[in-house]
């Protein structure tokens, strides 16, 4: 009986430890310094409306803009996931070969020179980034659709790139819903 | 590639590093000697041992030892299967998730209460804010405690001479728990707060994005979640992708210390092996057998995934999620930074090995404890090969020993190929498995490998999975919920015996004609041992699945 007691009266008193303090120490911590990352790095108008976050991709088709990853879930950011798709499965061979063509097509590159990534979904569908080569073979269509010089383009790409972190961590990247709004406020 | 290798490099060497000092701190914590953090953390933990009328200084033999655990956590099945049933009527649901379903929550809560996480829901859809805080974050620190508990209790039994009791359940699991993973988890989840992983009350975010479609945003109370899946070697992510997923592992700098929190426990546990042991060249042979198997598959699994990036993310590259995925399967973690479904064929067959093994740093204190039952075994082979008696740390190895590391290290492999077994006679013995069950994602030895996937995660109370595999059915959800109970439970109690044997014998005095535990030929035994013992039971269902996929992909 006694063990029973102990039993019960452990899980109850932990429970509120673990799954209530805890977790209410660091909403607090959150708040108080990092509200905008901790309610989810989201990007807002002018008006306040959300437009998206900064860490999740949203789909872009407009050859206006630069393009994110493939998603397997169609940049769903409430039911997010991979393909997992072997490296075996002939749907998955089927898959990049039309991306790849896509790709190269759009942005006038020969098929070789298509990155993996550009024809790769990502783990969770939600891959907010792109390396700078995959940004720059994109430069000419987007500045051609906006009626602007290449290298105007380019520069603002060329600000939005993140090195590794501490110089060691992680590959160079570009952030593609941050550099579209940039294109969007800096090329009216 | 170079810079990627160097940061794998640093990402190893800063585990070690730090690892040193945190064995000789969790050493301090279970055998009560005082430490720096004791001014705050003591006074909690007296707090939690005086509600549970829990009698600090009472000690327990292996048998009561061994009830309260069973006890401890029974009781938190039960409590913990009535939340998620009855989440939708609870508080703290602003995404308005329904009640999960009694087979889904079976397996669910089998996975959370045997530190498995192996996840049959997903996040972001399967659970309320409160199922991810009473139920998720609760399980990921008892149950980690629970593990660490019971290796401690393996370490004073090994330890001590003519002795009657291994220490106290609920003192040792409170210890880890308070004093141990609450301390590193606060600082890892500010970390991964300023990174960007959210922390928030409020539900899902609706946007309205740059070309006008609408998208909705899931998150929650997420940063609190991924510290202690880390840390505790539980795994379970918030959102389904896990930590591939942006706000549980937002940047480089976040997926460096999500990386460290899944080592550094597993690995300050042989430090502490070696403290209870009092023999630092112990702990320093099973540390260098650990790092003779780690490091090549690190090795092998880096070469295999450069170039391809299926299931991976930009900011991380192919070199981190290769050593990711090796790490975590080795401690049997089980969180993800790449979907391991979608790895190249030998590349996936690395997980593998790492669960098969189980005992390469293994799972918080579990990971050592599995080491053990090889060293035993181990000490065994060596002894019969010099015609010697067995002994470990002066202790004569007897039957009744080597029947119990039997029992603990043939469980492994007969519930991962027997489930597997079943598993295929199902698929093969239904018309149009394909349609009628829709279990597999992939065609050929990929579909194989997926099911054995399973079976190899949820024996090794890993978590991780082949994904592509819909796992969310009552033949998954019920024999893999059977197989995580069984297989937390056998290697823990067994264990727990053996050391109670070992801990009542005296302990002679090593001569020149003993066996040296702490020397690098017995290293080499032992490695060795594993190798031929762990791996070998492994060989056909290896050469079915991952070999087979690899020759077909070169063609």
């Amino acid at each position: 009986m006694k063990e029973v007691r102990q039993a019960v009266l452990f899980t109850v008193v932990t429970m509120v430890l673990f799954g209530g303090a805890y977790p209410l120490v660091l909403w607090g911590v959150g708040r108080a310094v990092f509200p905008s990352q901790a309610g989810g790095s989201l990007i807002r108008r002018a008006d306040g409306s959300i437009v998206g976050s900064a860490l999740v991709a949203q789909a872009f088709t407009q050859p206006r803009y630069f393009q994110p990853r493939p998603s397997g879930v169609d940049y769903n950011a409430a039911a997010s996931g991979g393909t997992n798709y072997g490296p075996s499965n002939a749907d998955q061979l089927t898959a990049m070969s039309d991306r790849r063509g896509a790709f190269a097509r759009i942005n006038r590159v020969p098929d070789e020179r298509v990155p993996a990534e550009m024809v790769t979904a990502s783990g969770a569908g939600l891959d907010p980034d792109i390396s700078p080569e995959s940004a720059e073979m994109q430069i000419d269509r987007v500045a051609t659709a906006r009626g602007v010089a290449a290298d105007r383009v380019r520069q603002i790409m060329r600000q939005h790139i993140a090195p590794p972190a501490l110089g060691l961590l992680g590959r160079p990247r570009v952030n593609v819903l941050e550099l579209n709004l940039a294109l969007d406020q800096e090329l009216r | 590639m170079a810079l990627e290798l160097i940061a794998v490099t640093v990402t190893i060497a800063f585990s070690i590093a730090t690892s040193i000092p945190l064995g000789a701190y969790m050493f301090r914590v279970f055998s009560g000697a005082r430490t720096i953090a004791d001014p705050v953390l003591v006074p909690l933990e007296r707090l939690v041992l005086r509600v549970c009328g829990v009698d600090a200084g009472a000690q327990q033999d292996w048998r009561s030892y061994a009830v309260s655990l069973l006890a401890s956590n029974a009781v938190m099945w039960v409590a913990t299967f009535a939340i998620v049933s009855a989440q939708h009527v609870l508080p703290i649901n602003p995404d308005g998730i329904a009640a999960m379903e009694p087979a889904l929550a079976f397996n669910t809560i089998s996975s959370f209460v045997t530190n498995t996480n192996l996840q049959h829901y997903s996040g972001e859809s399967g659970l309320s804010y409160f199922s991810q805080m009473f139920v998720i974050v609760f399980l990921q620190f008892v149950t980690a405690a629970t593990g660490m508990a019971a290796c401690v209790a393996a370490m004073r039994g090994l330890a001590g001479q003519r002795l009657a009791a291994l220490g106290n359940f609920y003192v040792d699991a409170t210890r880890a728990a308070v004093r141990i993973l609450l301390p590193l988890s606060v600082p890892l989840a500010i970390v991964l707060m300023s990174q960007g992983t959210p922390m928030t009350f409020e539900g899902a975010a609706r946007a309205a994005t740059v070309e006008g479609a609408s998208q909705t945003i899931a998150r929650g109370v997420v940063a609190g979640e991924v510290a202690i899946k880390q840390l505790g070697s539980n795994g379970g992510g918030y959102f389904g992708p896990n930590s591939a997923h942006p706000f549980e592992n937002p940047t480089p700098i976040s997926n460096f210390a999500e990386l460290w929190a899944i080592a550094v426990i597993p690995m300050a546990m042989v430090w502490t092996l070696g403290h209870f042991t009092r023999r630092r060249r112990l702990a320093l042979v099973v540390f260098a057998v650990m790092l003779a198997l780690y490091l090549p598959m690190v090795g092998v699994a880096i070469a295999q995934e450069t170039g391809s990036m299926e299931g991976k993310e930009v900011r991380f590259g192919t070199a981190s999620s290769a050593l990711w995925a090796v790490t975590t399967t080795v401690t049997s973690n089980g969180s993800v930074n790449a979907m391991h479904d979608s790895l190249t064929p030998i590349g996936g067959l690395m997980p593998m090995i790492g669960m098969w093994l189980n005992n390469i740093f293994g799972g918080v204190g579990v990971g050592v404890i599995n080491m053990l039952i090889f060293i035993i075994v181990a000490v065994f082979v060596a002894g019969m090969m010099i015609g010697r008696t067995p002994e470990f740390l002066g202790k004569k190895v007897e039957a009744r020993e080597m029947k119990l590391a039997s029992l603990a290290m043939l469980w492994h492999p007969l519930a991962i190929l027997t489930g597997t077994a079943v598993a295929c006679s199902v698929w093969a013995s239904t018309g149009d498995p394909a349609t009628a069950l829709g279990w597999l994602k992939n065609p050929g030895p990929h579909g194989f490998s997926e099911m054995l996937y399973e079976f190899t995660s949820s024996a090794a109370n890993n978590g991780s999975g082949f994904e592509g595999l819909g796992d969310n059915t009552p033949f998954w959800n019920v024999s893999t919920g059977l197989v995580m109970m069984l297989s937390r439970y056998i290697p823990i109690i067994a264990p727990l015996a053996l050391a109670g044997a070992l801990a009542a014998k005296p302990s002679a005095p090593e001569t020149a004609g003993s066996l040296r535990a702490d020397s690098a030929v017995f290293g080499f035994t032992v490695w060795a041992v594993i190798v031929i013992l762990g791996l070998l039971m492994f060989m056909p269902v290896a050469v079915l699945g991952p070999i087979a996929e690899s020759l077909a992909v070169r063609g």
